[in-house]
């Protein structure tokens, strides 16, 4: 029996080379091969506590941070332990012969928002392309040795469970997936490892990341049970440009290089996140920026739009630190930003939330784990630019080492009914029509904006059981929704979309309090009563959302 | 409002005939790419010029920023990125679209281009070793990490034959950031590797660097990689 890992992103490659190195075999599935991971995206860079910069930085500053940022909402142990091994990961990763920017053959790091030192290891504009290059290739070396078999055209169709007994937790003993090529299905047994990335297609053309993160991993083990948390929590990262089929991402290190955010008030421009913030100014945690663009972009006594000032930069800063982020605002839009400030609004970037993991990137099913984007684990309220790579190299590793464990203990039987009846079905499940994606992403957008309120939230969850309950009782009185094709259909990639959807509408409607990117303006201050995760479930067709504390447990 | 025609190379599954589909498109929006334009004819709502429905278009995406190589096909017959075509450059208002040549067809668009990762594992492009860049290096270091395996390149030169001996610069981009780090005690057995597979077949006239969509600087790295062969060779 191997492990079974969905996704080959960042965390997902992690997870299969430290398998490898145990000697473990595993499978490592994915819609599409490494190259086209959503990881290859990463630009600005990754946090360690290297202390290469002369600061006197240390993991213990990395982890204040972190926690801070995330508004004390992430698990102080995990973030512990992330930090600590940080800068072990970044040196693994040197070695690797990742090409990280260097001066006397020292790592250098930049400033990055939310983060009083410089931290930030990075390769120009394409740290995360170059980290992928060195993990795909050291994952290379381990399939020629067979202890890496690639699946990389096929998609996770379902999670295979069993009941171990009425009161115990449901277990998963394999996956089912599905070649896009030949439509064949494919059972593969044991431990489960999810690194799926982030949520991205509740939100078609909005996200700054892939269209093949289409949520529909997250739908489906959501749709059977397991628990997930802080759903509420979504990144809107403070400069994104809309370019063709999506928002295009002008990464923080534009900021950490020296980047000046500015709006016009009577005409003049005004420098309000260095104004407001003397301090870290325009390298606030990504919450604030956005809602601070919100604000003045409200504000009647200024001009709706807010600038990216970058003309200040030095030629050597624009040569050799952000090339390719010049190159493709040129291409864009069309503007040179060392001559023209250019002009940015917040997008979505990140899910915080997730599957609930615990320490060990447990999920509530024995048997299994998730480990990078997918999963909320590290970044509480708000992340940090660059410790997603980092938490998920690192997620994924911790992830293998317990899928490791647990490998002894799976039973090795799948229920064969189960298996069997959905290999014969043949054909693939059909995709969620570009109609209820939209509708459902208009829905989620109106309510999880930057600024959310009760009222708000309210009438889309409403929204969202009426297309539930249109489905369940199609033969019912439910004209005024008939036109809604979410409401019409029988698709069941739809119908877990809806789930997932009014989970997360949920959870924000059940975080009673503003805190990183949550912010209600019904509830603008942050209250110790919620410093807490938000878990959510589903239990047929029913969706359930409360505080952490307030669950029995398990 | 801007009126396009699409001539799309159609092809239910591997074995099926192929077949053009003729579809109308009109946009008011200027920036507009292959890929936007995908994204809206292929969803299965559309007719065609002969009032046939047009069924889901099978096409690759990921990043819609020309970042991971998945939407690679032939745009009027040259290899390219669907999402960094804007539709605005093209010298035509007729676009035809067909899979790249160099590969099985799977449907439609989308190509079964497993072979260039099947020839890095005969390249063995890993290291053995630790293997950290040296400062002088990493400008080419970071190059070689750009490649996106879209297999542009394959499409367009003239000596490569999936199932041959010979890789191209889908390989030797790859192998390059070999030569940048890895201990000593791998070289010989990665300039083994490259004469055989790249430096006897290659014929260095650099047509895959002119369709290169990340831009790599291919002439660059080969130039170096033969370098280190030729001095091999004294
Ligand atoms: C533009 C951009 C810039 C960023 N910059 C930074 C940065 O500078 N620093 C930083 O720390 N973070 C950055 N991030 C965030 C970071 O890149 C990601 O959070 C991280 O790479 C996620 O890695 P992952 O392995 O979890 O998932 P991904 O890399 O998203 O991989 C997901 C994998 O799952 C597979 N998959 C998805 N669904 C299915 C399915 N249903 N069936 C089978 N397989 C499936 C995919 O094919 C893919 O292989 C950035 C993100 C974006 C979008
Ligand atoms: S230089 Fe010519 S022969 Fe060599 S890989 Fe490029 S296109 Fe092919
Ligand atoms: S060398 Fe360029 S054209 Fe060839 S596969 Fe790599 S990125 Fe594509
Ligand atoms: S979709 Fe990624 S390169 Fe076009």
């Amino acid at each position: 029996m191997k492990v079974n890992i969905i996704g080959a992103g960042l965390a997902g490659l992690s997870a299969a080379i430290t398998l490898a190195k145990k000697g473990i075999p595993c499978n490592l599935v994915s819609l599409l091969p490494s190259e086209r991971a959503q990881s290859v995206l990463a630009e600005g860079g990754i946090n360690g506590a290297l202390n290469t910069m002369g600061e006197g930085d240390t993991p213990a500053e990395h982890f204040e941070d972190t926690i801070r940022a995330g508004v004390y909402l992430a698990d102080e142990n995990a973030v512990r332990n992330l930090t600590e091994q940080a800068p072990e990961i970044l040196r693994e990763l040197r070695d690797l012969g990742v090409p990280f920017h260097l001066e006397n053959e020292r790592i250098i790091q930049r400033n990055f928002g939310g983060q009083k030192k410089k931290r930030t290891a990075y390769a120009r504009s394409s740290t995360g392309k170059v980290l992928m290059t060195a993990l795909i290739d050291e994952t290379r070396k381990y399939e020629v040795r067979g202890l890496v078999t690639r699946y990389p055209h096929h998609e996770l169709e379902d999670l295979l469970t069993e009941e171990l007994s009425a009161n115990s937790k449901s277990s998963c003993c394999g996956a089912l997936i599905r070649d896009h090529y030949t439509e064949e299905a494919i059972v593969l047994q044991g431990p489960v490892i999810l690194a799926t990335g982030g949520m991205n297609g509740l939100f078609p053309g909005e996200t700054t990341g892939t269209v093949t993160n289409s949520s529909d991993a997250a739908a489906l083990v959501f749709s059977k049970g397991v628990r997930f948390s802080n759903l509420e929590m979504i990144q809107y990262h403070p400069t994104t440009i809309r370019i063709p089929g999506k928002r295009c991402l002008i990464s923080e290190a534009a900021r950490g290089e020296g980047g000046r955010l500015f709006t016009l008030r009577g005409g003049n421009p005004w420098y309000f996140m260095e104004e407001k913030y003397p301090e870290l100014g325009n390298l606030m945690p990504r919450d604030v920026v956005s809602r601070e663009m919100y604000f003045v972009a409200h504000d009647p006594n200024c001009c709706g739009q807010v600038w990216l000032d970058l003309r200040h930069l030095a030629g050597e800063t624009w040569r050799k630190k952000l090339p390719d982020l010049r190159e493709e605002v040129i291409h864009y839009l069309g503007i040179d930003p060392a001559k023209t400030p250019v002009p940015v609004e917040p997008g979505i970037h990140y899910f915080m939330g997730g599957i609930d993991v615990d320490i060990s990137h447990r999920t509530s099913f024995r048997n299994l784990f998730a480990a990078g984007e997918c999963c909320s684990q590290y970044h509480g309220a708000n992340r940090l630019g660059g410790n997603s790579t980092m938490g998920a190299i690192y997620g994924g590793k911790v992830a293998a080492q317990s899928a490791a464990k647990a490998l002894a203990e799976c039973s090795g039987k799948i229920s064969g009914m189960q298996a069997q009846q959905t290999v014969k079905e043949g054909k693939g499940l059909v995709p969620v029509s570009e109609e209820a994606a939209q509708q459902i992403s208009k829905l989620l957008l109106g309510a999880l904006g930057i600024v959310r309120t009760e009222a708000d939230l309210e009438a889309a969850i409403g929204e969202i059981d009426r297309m539930l309950s249109g489905r369940k009782d199609r033969s019912g009185d439910c004209t005024d929704f008939r036109e809604l094709p979410a409401a019409h259909s029988s698709n069941p990639k739809e119908l877990r979309r809806l789930l997932l959807a009014k989970a997360l509408l949920l959870s924000a409607s059940c975080r009673k309090e503003s805190r990183g990117a949550h912010y209600r303006s019904d509830y603008p201050e942050t209250e110790d009563d919620f410093r807490t995760k938000m878990i959510s479930y589903a239990a047929g067709a029913e969706v359930f959302a409360a505080p952490e504390q307030e669950l029995p447990p398990g | 409002m801007m009126n396009y025609q699409f001539d799309i190379l159609r092809r239910e599954h591997a074995d099926a005939e192929p077949w053009h589909q003729i579809i109308a498109f009109e946009t008011e929006d200027a920036n507009e790419t292959v890929a936007t334009a995908l994204q809206k004819i292929g969803t299965g709502h559309s007719r065609d010029v002969a009032g046939r429905e047009v069924a889901p278009i099978a096409w690759e995406a990921g990043c819609l920023q020309k970042k991971c190589g998945a939407c690679a096909m032939l745009i009027n017959g040259l290899p390219r990125l669907a999402c960094d075509t804007f539709l605005r450059q093209l010298k035509s208002k007729k676009i035809t679209l067909a899979p790249l040549r160099k590969f099985p067809v799977i449907r439609d668009l989308v190509t079964d281009r497993s072979v260039m990762f099947e020839n890095l594992k005969t390249l063995e492009v890993w290291s053995e070793t630790t293997s950290p860049v040296k400062e002088k290096d990493l400008d080419r270091a970071y190059d070689a990490s750009r490649c996106l395996q879209c297999g542009c390149c394959l499409e367009a030169c003239p000596n490569f034959e999936p199932g041959g001996s010979f890789f191209s610069a889908a390989g030797f981009a790859p192998q390059a950031r070999l030569l940048t780090s890895c201990a000593s005690s791998m070289q010989d057995n990665i300039r083994k590797l490259y004469q055989l597979h790249i430096y006897d077949g290659c014929g260095k006239a650099l047509a895959c660097e002119k369709v290169c969509p990340a831009g790599i600087n291919l002439d660059r790295l080969l130039s170096r990689s033969n370098a280190v062969k030729i001095w091999h060779r004294k």
